[in-house]
């Protein structure tokens, strides 16, 4: 059963869009990510799920029933906020019991509840602190059990490890996850941190200025990017121009600006035809010094020069240019002591699987006329 | 060239150390930067009070109008137990109470909606329209308030003409109540203003997230988080209440503290029974902090 549903979702500022006619649907017991940089109307989704903001356009549904335009209060869901927002003149235990004591539930529940939801979030005992004595961290705990302990049907959580140090955040992704795994419930989180993301979630949804720009896994939105934004927002990627060449079933061929010729599976090309972005995962690629190379299985293979190699602990990235001049970047594990590195200058091949390949639409349109015009001097110079 | 350069670094040098000396010795530093105002402080205002104290210890000669400067408790005495002076300053109290509540009352509606609902030019309107009374004499605006309220002012010409008969209000009480009440408004409505404002949107938004309606929030989260900034402001229509003499003369029929401490020293000329008569606006003020301090109001400010 689809927890939350939204259609057609619009939001619209003083001359601007925020949220651009988005469609989705979040299942039951998901925990969902909404990923992208600032300004690109993740927290405005967010906020008007919850109520916050009302949509210009659009409809917001929750198990079923449509709340659009509904106040906060009349919603059956809860929201831990960036700032935590705990009620600085309440303690531990009144800033946790605010919303059932709303909801006018008996006293004795109530202290039950808190109790179990403090142990929840491994607070035992902090009922009568005072929020100015807890640390970040406690407070982010406070603030979600504030939030869980009105067993929401959907919560939602906007960039809630954003204040905390690198450690603890750490530490917090793991908590988060093992508590929506313990209550059950749906949690859509907002975030600009893409490991986080992907460390969390079941979902993903990649937003870039209003829209989505890929919603999938977070192996497929990582291994498949559909658009070079998301390919360059999740981890490094490699971009090389090229044109299909040709489809043989199950198999395509793109021929590279550089000279090369790829393939890749068929049903990743974007398009049938023209000019596409091929892309591949810099720790897929396998690089070998270009006078030693075996010429090894991997199908796909290019030529490119060494310009700078970074040792970096748990492995060594490589800076490379093609002959055209694309940058790839390599990285290669640290596997044993005795790896010497490729030095700056080296000729090498690189080379990686045809499954590791993917393909995304060429966007970049200043780019495109910029060539058009290098082909035309090329011409008349000819 | 060398003699320019050594008359130049000897002063310099002469600094340093001077600062240098200073920087070992943090509580000399600490007493330079505090001394000056602290003995403003002490001298002119705890100094000023303590002679007015111990003036009350003094009396007047009955016949010669004479200050004698003999120790007695005479002054005091008669404030106690006489029954006009008790009266008095039981009126001037229950006027200033009812002039600091209807002002919070009346400034709490403005200034919510200033600080949380009006957008930026609205608020802007507001907020002059709020001081800007206080760019006009202080009589002007008393003398203004004696037209509205006179028998044939106004007020009762409004009244009239919704056919609700005329109100007595001249001269009374209750004009001294509703002129206060209007000089002090600014005052009240700023310090509630800023705090209100003060109150973080995600508070009320984290509020309403957990079931809370408008005015569950309002009473829950708002009011206690303004609440310090609230009592702050409404110690100004306090205090300026309790000690004005200038709006009962003006405005009302009956004495206040601060008339009969007027008339003490300008008529009578018996400043030893008004300096003791000053004492007991001073402890009411003492008692009314103590009280706001333990409310949180000073960490409002």
């Amino acid at each position: 059963m689809p927890d939350i549903r939204l259609e057609g979702l619009t939001k619209e500022f003083k001359e601007m869009v925020a949220v651009d006619h988005i469609d989705l649907t979040i299942e039951e017991g998901e925990f969902f990510s909404l990923l992208g940089p600032s300004g690109c109307g993740k927290t405005t989704t967010l906020r008007m799920i919850g109520g916050f903001e009302d949509p210009t356009e659009g409809h917001i549904y929750l198990g079923g029933s449509e709340v659009t335009g509904l106040p906060p209060y009349k919603r059956n869901v809860n929201t831990v906020f960036q700032s935590y927002a705990l009620f600085p003149h309440l303690n531990v235990h009144d800033n946790v019991a605010y919303g059932l004591k709303r909801k006018k539930v008996a006293g004795d529940e109530i202290k039950s509840r808190v109790h179990e939801m403090l142990d929840i979030v491994d607070l035992p005992g902090y009922e009568q602190r005072r929020i100015n004595q807890l640390s970040g961290g406690q407070q982010q705990r406070v603030a979600l059990a504030r939030a869980l302990v009105n067993r929401p049907a959907l919560l939602l959580l906007d960039e809630p490890l954003g204040a905390l140090d690198l450690k603890l955040r750490k530490t917090m992704q793991l908590e988060l996850k093992r508590i929506q795994g313990d209550v059950g419930i749906t949690f859509v989180y907002v975030t600009h941190d893409q490991e986080e993301a992907m460390t969390m979630s079941n979902r993903i949804a990649v937003m870039n200025a209003g829209h989505f720009e890929q919603v999938g896994a977070p192996q497929d939105v990582y291994e498949l990017p559909a658009t070079e934004f998301v390919s360059g927002f999740l981890g490094a990627s490699n971009l090389l121009e090229g044109e299909i060449e040709s489809v043989n079933g199950p198999t395509a061929k793109v021929a590279l600006e550089l000279g090369a010729t790829v393939a890749l599976p068929a049903d990743r090309l974007p398009t049938r035809q023209g000019r596409i972005g091929i892309g591949v995962r810099p720790e897929k690629i396998h690089i070998q010094d270009a006078s030693a190379a075996d010429a090894s299985s991997r199908a796909n293979a290019i030529e490119a020069m060494v310009r700078m190699s970074t040792y970096t602990g748990v492995s060594t990235s490589y800076e490379c240019r093609t002959s055209d001049g694309s940058p790839v970047v390599v990285y290669v594990q640290n596997l044993g002591s005795s790896s010497v590195s490729i030095g700056a200058g080296t000729r090498v091949r690189l080379s990686w699987d045809p499954e590791h390949t993917f393909a995304v639409k060429r966007v970049a349109k200043a780019e495109d006329d910029g060539d058009k015009t290098a082909t035309a001097m090329e011409g008349a110079r000819t | 060239m060398t003699e320019m350069a050594t008359a130049t670094a000897t002063q310099p040098k002469a600094l340093h150390r001077a600062s240098a000396w200073l920087h070992r010795r943090p509580k000399l530093r600490l007493g330079m930067l505090l001394g000056p105002p602290m003995a403003w402080m002490l001298v002119v205002y705890l100094g000023a009070l303590t002679l007015l104290f111990l003036t009350g210890f003094w009396s007047q000669n009955v016949l010669t109008a004479e200050v004698q400067r003999t120790w007695g408790l005479e002054n005091y005495q008669e404030i106690l137990s006489s029954a006009a002076y008790r009266t008095i300053a039981l009126r001037t109290l229950g006027i200033a109470f009812a002039v600091m509540t209807t002002d919070i009352i009346l400034a709490l509606p403005v200034a919510y909606f200033a600080a949380r609902v009006a957008r930026p030019t609205t608020r802007v309107l507001l907020l002059l329209s709020i001081t800007l009374p206080l760019w006009s004499s202080y009589l002007v605006r008393v003398y203004a308030w004696r037209v509205i309220l006179s028998g044939t002012g106004l007020l009762n010409w409004t009244l009239g003409k919704l056919q609700l008969g005329a109100l007595d209000i001249e001269y009374s009480n209750w004009s001294v109540w509703i002129v206060f009440s209007y000089l002090w408004l600014p005052f009240v409505a700023l310090p509630i203003y800023t705090a209100l404002e003060r109150v973080p949107t995600s508070y009320i938004e984290a509020s309403a997230d957990l079931g809370a309606k408008w005015w569950l929030t309002f009473r829950r989260v708002v009011l206690p988080i303004a609440f310090p900034g609230i009592v702050a402001g409404a110690m100004f229509a306090f205090a300026l209440t309790l000690g004005d003499y200038i709006v009962p003369i003006l405005a009302g029929n009956t004495l206040f503290i601060g008339n009969v401490i007027y008339q003490s020293v300008g008529v009578a000329n018996n400043v030893p029974f008004a300096a003791a008569y000053a004492v007991v606006p001073a402890v009411i003020m003492g008692v009314y902090l103590i009280g706001a301090r333990k409310l949180g109001a000073f960490e409002a400010l």
